[in-house]
């Protein structure tokens, strides 16, 4: 048996799965003061009167470093950044404890200027005196190098609780993100160690010995060791678990969107080939760019329970939310009105919601049907018009090849799968106004907590090779070898898929369903005067997020 | 972190393009800047967009060129693509999407010249003239500056302009007695119908930054300020750089960071620029930097050491002799030009031009009309090793009656006997005829 847990803004959802049935669900409303409570009843309501030996995985999603960053209830980190030249180094200050240091690495990760000591030692006793206990060591272009990371740690360590290390937060280039991205895991590292130390431990109390995995924004796992160290790849996983329990249900050789619609908002995310698309560099968190891996989701003001009313003669609905529709006791007319009045949703108190649109009806001159269509219409229309932008931001990334350039690889989704309240009832409605095929899965009201259970391990990883300079190293992975003048790009990669199967198997994934593949694999000369003194070679690869085995398989 | 000035970016490395293996024009050219640049998250600064390269098309190559024996022949994809990639960057600029932009692409197209047998000095077609002339037919704009402080002479650029007294060119260069292409002297200043919109001035080696940004407050902006162009464009060439290996300046990537900020061009083009680990990756963060108004104090090479790279005081005074002299021409220019045209109807010039990258020797005879009423039309009789015999007719964009007129005659009496073919382009309709053998 497995167990997927999603803690939503409202309600958090638990699965239990037995092969592909689903043996329980339990949803139950959101405590955002105890999230502890709030995961681990959860956990028991659902598997009450199950044998706990019985369980075999538990993933959950939460909202715990989410929240932690928006309402600011973060620790204090201090963050020394060594940055050698270019942009401004105080334009990307973050927090109140932030040090810009001697030290500078090139593009090649060559050291230009080493780190003085002495400067270092003297921000520690500083942080100390100001009681910070989370720090965060960046260099520019450590992941080309990690040495003035490494060197810092040294110096540092043991008078810290944590320490975060910018080469270990990701393997792309982005310095600016690289910083903001250390910066919010230590603000939330020793928050989350914690929180998730202690659902184990009621866990474990409850006979549940396994270890628990946690679910990460790109819709994969990671397990509770780690909860600390990559603290910050936990935030929004929430839209990641709803995408994830679709996935068993789109068609392997399309591309299609998935709509999640829920009171408030719709998130939107597109699946090609049954895969889920991911940002290019990271997610956007508090303000801050980020290279925390995340699915390409967007999120706009429009749900069930959203705002409708009149604006200068035009309809208008959302993005605000000013309470309840009409028919469940709310201040304010709502999509739900509309579908109630429609008979599309049964139940609610029907002549509230009917009374509601009369008035805009009169307002506009129309009937109370016909204006009943036109909210639901302009809801459908809203959604389609923030999934066509997302699409076309998505064919208008940039390239930097000829080859690609002229294949001009664009996406055209043909298909929707709306999950979430509403679903059922808005998707007819979807796929009038879209013309694109809709469909609801049977379990659209938990698909997230299913994708959290089902959710495979999913790792990254980035080697590079310089032979003119005779090394291939993988500083994320701690990892520097010799390689010789001719090593050709099937080597790199050799190395790369190796480093991934093992980063994938201390993350606790099964070693039977690790979907790897390239994302990167480019090889350059490197000449000095007219002659080829080596290459330059770069791998990137990942385990694809997708389901494990046997839910990735066939169509549920 | 927020840009000043929004500022559009076509970033296009075509890392899968090369004139030949070890070639400077190679596949890693832009590899370490891509990496400078990505690693300081330009690309994430507010106001800063990065754009997609359209491609251009034939059409727009035509409205510039002469392409022998036509323009499949002479491009590969890349070329689109560095000159559709100016295009885009161009119009972000005129539909008010930025209000600057900066072409990062490649291979570079300075050298290229009206007529087009092959590749020159790395570039097949002139990128930024195919841009000029796509934004003046588009967005109706006509007067237009180029300021090209690549290393090396303009000379594409001079000759495309040569007669167009709506576009003003000004190149500062390493002394053309000691670099390739060889041309580029003071005494350069325009055909008999544009006299002093060609500007050049010519820079001893070893020129550091005191002498560039010397010439630009002296001569360029002062020009500017008079010609008053609606659009100033940047052949942003990288190889003045004191690393650049097939060059002999001094200049720093403060330096260009500088010029970039006082020169505050609306679009600036990639031309040359060969030290492609120690300096590209430092300069081309300073320009777009500079372009967009962000502090770009930090910005420095690794191996930076200012003593090193000082101008001496030779240079420095060389430079100001060359700089007065070039003023004083221009003071003389419209008597010049006076006793230039006195009694003539047409002007020719002859002329040898080595393409050094495909090795071709290209022989050429000029003809423009003297016209007071516009640029005057212009006929190329141009006779290349290939074996390929061109008659090319120009009436230019805002050509009068008799210019236009005349130009129609000298296509129809275009023999293709003797020519292989005869091309007439004629800008006041935006067409382009050609007659083959």
């Amino acid at each position: 048996m497995i167990v997927g847990l999603d803690v939503g803004g409202t309600h958090t959802d638990v699965v239990v799965l037995q092969g592909r049935e689903i043996v329980s669900k339990v949803k139950s409303l959101t405590d955002e003061n105890n999230l502890l409570q709030t995961v681990c009843f959860g956990v028991f309501d659902a598997i009450r009167g199950m044998d706990p030996q019985a369980i075999q995985r538990v993933v959950v999603s939460t909202t715990l470093a989410t929240n932690a960053i928006i309402q600011g209830k973060t620790e204090p980190v201090g963050i020394l950044v060594a940055s050698g030249p270019g942009v401004n180094p105080h334009a990307f200050t973050i927090g109140d404890h932030y040090y810009v240091v001697g030290g500078a690495i090139d593009h090649r990760g060559q050291e230009i200027a080493p780190i003085n000591d002495e400067e270092v030692l003297e921000v520690a006793r500083k942080l100390r005196s100001e009681n910070v206990r989370n720090l965060a060591l960046v260099s520019k272009f450590s992941i080309r190098n990690p040495s003035h990371e490494l060197k810092m740690r040294d110096l540092l360590a043991d008078n810290f609780e944590t320490v975060t290390l910018g080469h270990q937060v990701s393997g792309q280039l982005n310095f600016a993100r690289r910083i903001a991205t250390a910066y919010l895991n230590g603000a939330v590292a020793r928050i989350s160690g914690e929180f998730y130390q202690a659902v184990h431990g009621c866990m474990e109390q409850e006979g549940i010995k396994i270890p628990l995995e946690i679910l990460k924004a790109d819709g994969g796992t990671m397990a509770q060791a780690s909860s600390a160290q990559y603290a910050v790849e936990t935030i929004l996983s929430g839209p990641a678990a709803s995408v994830m329990g679709t996935l068993a249900f789109t068609d392997p050789d399309k591309e299609e969107v998935v709509l999640d619609i829920g009171g408030t908002t719709t998130d939107i995310a597109i699946v090609v080939n049954g895969a889920p698309l991911l940002k290019p560099l990271g997610i956007r968190m508090g303000g801050y760019n980020t290279l925390v891996r995340a699915l390409r989701t967007v999120s706009i003001g429009v749900g069930g329970d959203s705002w409708v009313r009149l604006e200068n003669g035009d309809l208008k609905v959302g993005p605000e939310r000013k309470g309840r529709a009409l028919a469940y006791g709310g201040p304010e007319l709502t999509p739900t009105d509309a579908l109630v009045t429609l008979d599309t949703v049964r139940g609610g108190q029907k002549q509230r919601a009917i009374e509601g649109i009369h008035r805009l009806a009169e307002q506009l001159g129309k009937g109370v049907e016909e204006t009943a269509k036109a909210i639901v219409e302009k809801s459908c229309s809203l959604i389609m018009e923030a999934v066509n932008a997302l699409v076309n931001r998505v064919n208008q990334q940039p390239v930097y090849t000829i080859h690609e350039l002229l294949e001009d690889r664009t996406i055209q989704p043909s298909g929707i799968i709306v999950i979430g309240g509403p679903a059922k009832e808005i998707a007819p409605w979807l796929q009038a106004v879209s013309g694109w095929q809709t469909r609801v899965p049977s379990e659209y009201e938990v698909a997230n907590a299913i994708g959290a259970a089902i959710a495979r391990t999913t790792c990254e990883v980035t080697v590079l090779a310089d032979t003119s300079r005779g090394y291939v190293c993988a500083p994320e992975e701690g990892y520097l070898d010799k390689i010789g003048k001719e090593a050709s790009k099937q080597r790199v990669v050799q190395i790369a898929f190796d480093l991934l199967r093992k980063k994938a198997h201390r993350l606790g994934a099964d070693k039977n369903n690790l979907e790897m593949e390239l994302l990167e694999d480019s090889e350059f000369n490197m000449v000095q005067g007219f002659y080829t003194v080596g290459r330059n070679i770069r791998v990137r690869a990942q385990i694809k997020p997708g389901l494990i085995s046997p839910y990735g398989e066939a169509v549920v | 972190m927020k840009a000043r000035r929004k500022t559009g970016l076509v970033f296009f490395p075509a890392f899968d393009w090369a004139i030949s293996e070890t070639h400077p024009e190679r596949e890693e050219r832009l590899l370490y800047t891509q990496d400078q640049v990505f690693e300081e998250g330009i690309l994430d600064i507010e106001g800063l967009v990065e754009l997609n390269p359209e491609l251009a098309t034939a059409r727009d190559v035509e409205r510039v060129h002469f392409c022998v024996p036509d323009v499949e022949a002479i491009l590969t994809e890349s070329h689109y693509i560095a000159a559709g990639g100016c295009k885009t960057v161009a119009e972000a600029v005129l539909e008010g999407k930025v209000d600057c932009g900066f072409a990062l692409v490649r291979p570079p197209g300075h050298h290229a010249m009206r007529s087009v047998h092959g590749a020159r000095g790395f570039c097949n077609i002139n990128i930024e003239a195919v841009m000029v002339e796509h934004i003046r037919h588009t967005y109706g704009v006509d007067r237009v500056a180029i300021v090209d402080t690549d290393c090396h002479h303009g000379d594409g650029t001079q000759n495309i302009y040569w007669h167009d007294p709506d576009t003003l060119f000004i190149s500062l260069h390493q002394d053309g007695r000691t670099l390739y292409p060889g041309s580029g002297f003071a005494s350069e200043m325009g055909g008999p119908n544009a006299l002093g919109t060609t500007v050049n001035i010519p820079l001893p080696p070893m020129t550091s930054k005191e002498g560039f940004l010397h010439v630009l407050d002296r001569v360029v902006l002062p020009i500017l300020e008079e010609f008053k162009p609606e659009l100033i464009i940047n052949s942003a060439g990288q190889d003045n750089h004191y690393s650049d290996p097939i060059t002999a300046m001094n200049f720093c990537a403060q330096g260009y960071a500088k010029l970039t900020e006082k020169l505050q061009p609306h679009i600036a083009v990639l031309e040359g620029g060969y030290s492609i680990e120690g300096a590209l990756p430092y300069v081309n963060v300073g320009i777009i930097l500079a372009l967009a108004g962000i502090d770009y104090s930090w910005v420095q090479e690794p191996n930076y050491d200012p003593e090193a790279i000082r101008q001496s005081d030779e240079v420095t005074r060389a430079i100001a002799n060359t700089c007065e002299h070039v003023l004083e021409q221009r003071q003389q220019c419209g008597l010049k030009r006076e006793q230039y045209l006195a009694g003539k109807e047409f002007v020719q010039r002859s002329k040898t031009v080595f393409y050094d990258t495909d090795n071709i020797i290209e022989e050429q005879k000029e003809t423009v009309r003297v016209c007071r009423e516009c640029a005057g039309v212009i006929k190329i009789d141009s006779y290349a090793d290939t074996g390929n015999h061109l008659l090319g007719i120009c009436v230019p964009r805002k050509a009068c009656g008799a210019c236009q007129k005349l130009g129609s005659q000298w296509f129809d009496e275009g023999n293709v006997k003797r020519y292989d073919l005869v091309c007439l382009q004629d800008r006041v309709l935006d067409q382009y005829q050609v007659k083959r053998k």
